[in-house]
């Protein structure tokens, strides 16, 4: 059972925490009591600001302002082993420790016990003894003396906390450790939480899975936009209302949203064209349960799901960025091979990625040549764009889409992260797509480029594009959707007819709670 | 009319002339190819000072002599080799096979044209043991395999470039060395020589080769979008192929090229020494060209390259050959003197240096 957790005194509490980057507030007046003895998790979307509250924790960022008190002291940890000798030790999704070391090399690596008094040479004995006996601490009877990478990566979790509890760590955070384990695994790793917790270790999870969050946590903090949204007792806090509270219920429309409100009255779901692409059974191991569905062309055909949920690995399946191994997708009627972004790009697929730095941008290219790849890959390597062919294209893009930037020849890295999301739209624009897949086309960018681009997805979509529009903002989705399908946990949750779901209802497909 | 708003105007006339002078000036400062140009100029002028005679140059017997033309025609092999690197390079890859392949390619032409001189009525006459034409493809179509292998290494099985190429550095002269049993091959085949020391219109052959391949690359890259695929593969490979760039096909194409340059090399090294040495050909080419590229400003991490500069790397790197050795400078400085003059180019290039370097500068001022 967990300690009463008011009655103590907070292991490490975190009093108005301000970050920002750049000009870009990261994480504003962020407030968390952890107490010891209990299991509390941190729950938020992809840029609720997470990543960033561990990393002012752990001392790889300094707050802009507030304080970190541990045990009522307070602390500014200056790097990740200034905040372990305060008794701070985390454990990351990727385990990084040194997989051909032994098991208790990794538990002492930098703090080997040595013979005569510390001095002396490596104390390799002693060494295997004691990690033996802090492995035992967990219920862990392994040998030691085995290199780590002999483990699954469950053992290996258990011998990074290990290596946390033995540089005698009050507070333990773990980073979305459950990513990569199985069931079985995660069973294993909660067993010995639990039993940390009984013995008074104040715990901070990170994970985006709503099933083990209730499974294991007494209670929950929830950020949402750099901003604390609240602290619940994990059993007070139905499922439906901690997705409310992580994706965020507009309370009244704001102008952007009533702007586009009124777009969609005008425009009414469009007359639904033919069928451009048929998926049946698609799908792929690990990534997506197989899946049926279709896309007409001039219809928009949302996404919806939290992170994880296979939205994202349809999408490249789609794209042919994966490989699916079931399934079988028609174009136009016709069975087709799509086992390379080539092959869907020459059947008319485009493809606007979620990852604009690591997917999209070409950041040392211009704007102009990062516009015109797509075009000219497709044309191939003989058939080069006419300089002045290529200039006319971008230029147009840039007057079309409102790109910002100095002139077409600038870097695009240079560009606002809108107006880099412009340009790469104007890269598939370019090539004349039948059907365009825009994964969180919004993310990251300002209110207003937002606005701009979907206004161009509705644009597109009544000239008879097919666009597949992923989006972890629901009520973005609900708003420019024709027909959804809400994935959950690798599965379809349902498919559905605009008008036909609700904010609320959409939520409760995805928490699992039957609609 | 006020004399002062007059006057006002004037000044402001001036210091929009004076910024956009030094906007002019800054930019040319900042071009990437001043840096080399610079050290190359560095480099003769030490020369010019030093060593008398230096900038002299002579038509004897319808050839151009002097030190200048010695340099350029020394340098030919390693302006091949470092244009073909920079494709390389330019994609984020490495490839230390060159030296090796220089060899395998100068074995394979010395092989087959082995030749003998016969007197015909008194006249020399040269015979080649199969035709020069066949022989020299021979030599090249076994670079080319070499290449096709570094590539499929590289872009096929997904290995680390430098230890892809790092199996034919190693294989590659072991298999010259086998075929030749470690001997040296003499060629007595006076049409082959040409390659590595004949003059056409008074300018030394291998020039030729040279310009040839530079100009065919300078169209690939104007006339085909060759340039902005490697470019791009070299920056980001993964949103690459998701824009549709053959991403594995254009990096196996860039190891078949350097090879081919490699390849180029070796037949204009052996030509020179009217032989083929497995054991010493192209030893440690590769590492002067991967010199070269650096000097000339492509960056080690891929994308944005420059084959002028690459030319320029390869000249500074020769001219400093030569300078050293005319300035008689024992034999046993001679790496560390290249080491230093090296180091100092790089360090010059280097952002986190200039950093330093403005930062220092600031804080007095300030």
């Amino acid at each position: 059972m967990s300690i009463a957790a008011s009655s103590a005194e907070p292991a490490l509490e975190l009093i108005g925490i301000h970050k920002a980057f750049t000009g870009v507030k990261a994480l504003s007046d962020v407030a968390l009591r952890l107490y010891p003895g209990e299991v509390h998790t941190l729950m938020g979307q992809n840029g609720a600001g997470k990543s960033t509250l561990i990393k002012v924790l752990t001392g790889v960022y300094a707050p802009d302002s507030g304080h970190i008190l541990l045990r009522g002291k307070a602390i500014a940890p200056r790097s990740t082993l200034d905040a372990q000798e305060c008794g701070i030790s985390t454990v990351y999704q990727e385990v990084n420790l040194c997989p051909n070391l032994s098991v208790a090399e990794n538990i002492f690596i930098g703090r080997y016990p040595r013979k005569w008094g510390g001095f002396g040479p490596i104390d390799w004995q002693r060494m295997a003894v004691d990690a033996t006996q802090l492995l035992a601490r967990l219920d862990l009877h392994i040998d030691v003396q085995r290199p780590l990478s002999a483990y699954p990566l469950a053992i290996q979790q258990m011998v990074a906390i290990s290596r946390a509890l033995s540089v005698s760590a009050r507070v333990l955070i773990l980073d979305e450790p459950t990513s990569s384990l199985d069931e079985a695994e995660v069973q294993l790793l909660f067993k010995v939480l639990r039993s940390l917790r009984d013995q008074g270790m104040a715990i901070l999870f990170v994970t985006h899975f709503l099933d083990q969050t209730y499974e294991i946590s007494d209670r929950i903090t929830v950020l949402r936009n750099g901003v604390r949204e609240g602290e619940y007792a994990a059993s007070a806090l139905s499922r439906l209302e901690l997705v409310n509270k992580m994706v965020g219920v507009p309370v009244d429309a704001s102008a952007a949203g009533q702007a586009l409100a009124e777009h969609a009255e005008i425009t009414p779901a469009a007359p639904a064209g033919e069928v451009f692409l048929q998926a049946r059974g698609l799908g792929r191991k690990g990534a997506l349960a197989p899946q049926d569905f279709s896309l007409r062309s001039g219809e928009v055909f949302g996404l919806c799901g939290l992170l994880g949920s296979g939205r994202t690995e349809l999408a490249r399946l789609l794209f042919g960025a994966d490989r699916a191994d079931s399934g079988a997708i028609g174009i136009k009627g016709q069975n087709v091979r799509l086992s390379t972004p080539r092959d869907a790009i020459a059947a008319g697929i485009g493809f606007c990625s979620e990852d604009r730095k690591k997917e999209g941008a070409i950041l040392e290219l211009s704007v102009r040549e990062n516009i015109i790849l797509a075009l000219q890959a497709r044309n191939g390597l003989l058939h080069v764009i006419p300089r002045k062919q290529q200039q006319q294209i971008a230029t147009n893009y840039v007057k079309w889409l409102g790109i910002k930037t100095p002139d077409i020849d600038t870097p695009i890295g240079s560009l606002s992260g809108g107006n880099q999301q412009k340009a790469l739209l104007a890269r598939w624009l370019a090539t004349a797509p039948d059907m365009l897949i825009l994964d969180e086309p919004t993310r990251g960018i300002d209110v207003r480029a937002k606005q701009e681009i979907m206004d161009f997805v509705m644009a597109l979509c009544r000239k008879g594009m097919a666009i597949l529009f992923i989006s972890s903002e629901i009520p973005e989705v609900l708003r420019c959707s024709d027909r959804m399908l809400v994935l959950r946990d690798r599965q379809a949750g349902g498919e559905f007819v605009r008008g036909q779901l609700d904010e609320t209802s959409v939520l409760q497909v995805i928490a699992g709670e039957a609609a | 009319m006020n004399p002062n708003l007059l006057s006002d105007h004037e000044d402001g006339k001036l210091a929009a002339s004076a910024h956009l002078r030094w906007q002019r000036l800054s930019r040319l400062l900042r071009a990437p190819l001043l840096r080399p140009l610079a050290a190359l100029a560095v480099l003769l002028l030490i020369d010019f000072l030093m060593i008398p005679g230096f900038f002299h140059i002579e038509l004897k017997e319808g050839h151009l002599y002097g030190s200048l033309i010695d340099i350029v025609n020394r340098a030919a092999p390693l302006m091949l080799a470092a244009l073909g690197m920079t494709l390389v390079i330019a994609t984020r890859g490495i490839d230390i096979s060159v030296g090796a392949v220089v060899a395998i390619s100068g074995t394979v032409a010395a092989m087959l044209i082995g030749g003998t001189m016969v007197m015909h009525d008194g006249v020399p006459t040269y015979a080649s043991n199969i035709p020069m034409g066949w022989a020299l493809a021979a030599a090249m179509g076994a670079a080319l395999l070499c290449g096709a292998w570094n590539g499929l290494l590289v872009a096929g099985l997904g290995l680390q470039p430098i230890i892809a190429t790092l199996i034919l550095m190693v294989a590659g002269r072991g298999l010259a060395q086998l075929l030749t049993d470690g001997q040296i091959i003499t060629v007595y085949y006076k049409p082959f020589f040409f390659l590595g020391g004949g003059y056409l219109l008074g300018l030394p052959f291998s020039l030729f080769i040279v310009a040839g391949m530079f100009v065919v690359l300078a169209l690939l890259m104007r006339k085909t979008a060759l340039g902005l695929f490697i470019q791009s593969v070299g920056i980001n490979p993964v949103a690459s192929r998701l824009a549709g760039i053959r991403t594995a096909a254009l990096i196996f194409f860039v190891y078949c090229f350097c090879s081919v340059c490699a390849g180029m090399a070796g037949l204009m090294i052996s030509a020179n020494i009217k032989s083929a040495d497995a054991n010493n050909a192209g030893l440690l080419l590769e590492l002067d060209a991967i010199l070269a590229v650096t000097l000339g400003g492509t960056s080690l991490a891929g994308g944005k390259f420059s084959l002028v500069g690459s030319v320029i790397g390869a000249l500074i790197i020769q001219a400093l050959t030569y300078t050293i050795y005319s300035l008689g400078v024992p034999p046993e400085v001679n790496m560390v003197v290249k080491s230093v003059v090296v180091f100092l180019v790089c360090l010059s290039q280097s952002p986190e240096f200039r950093n330093l370097v403005h930062s220092v500068k600031r804080v007095p001022s300030s």
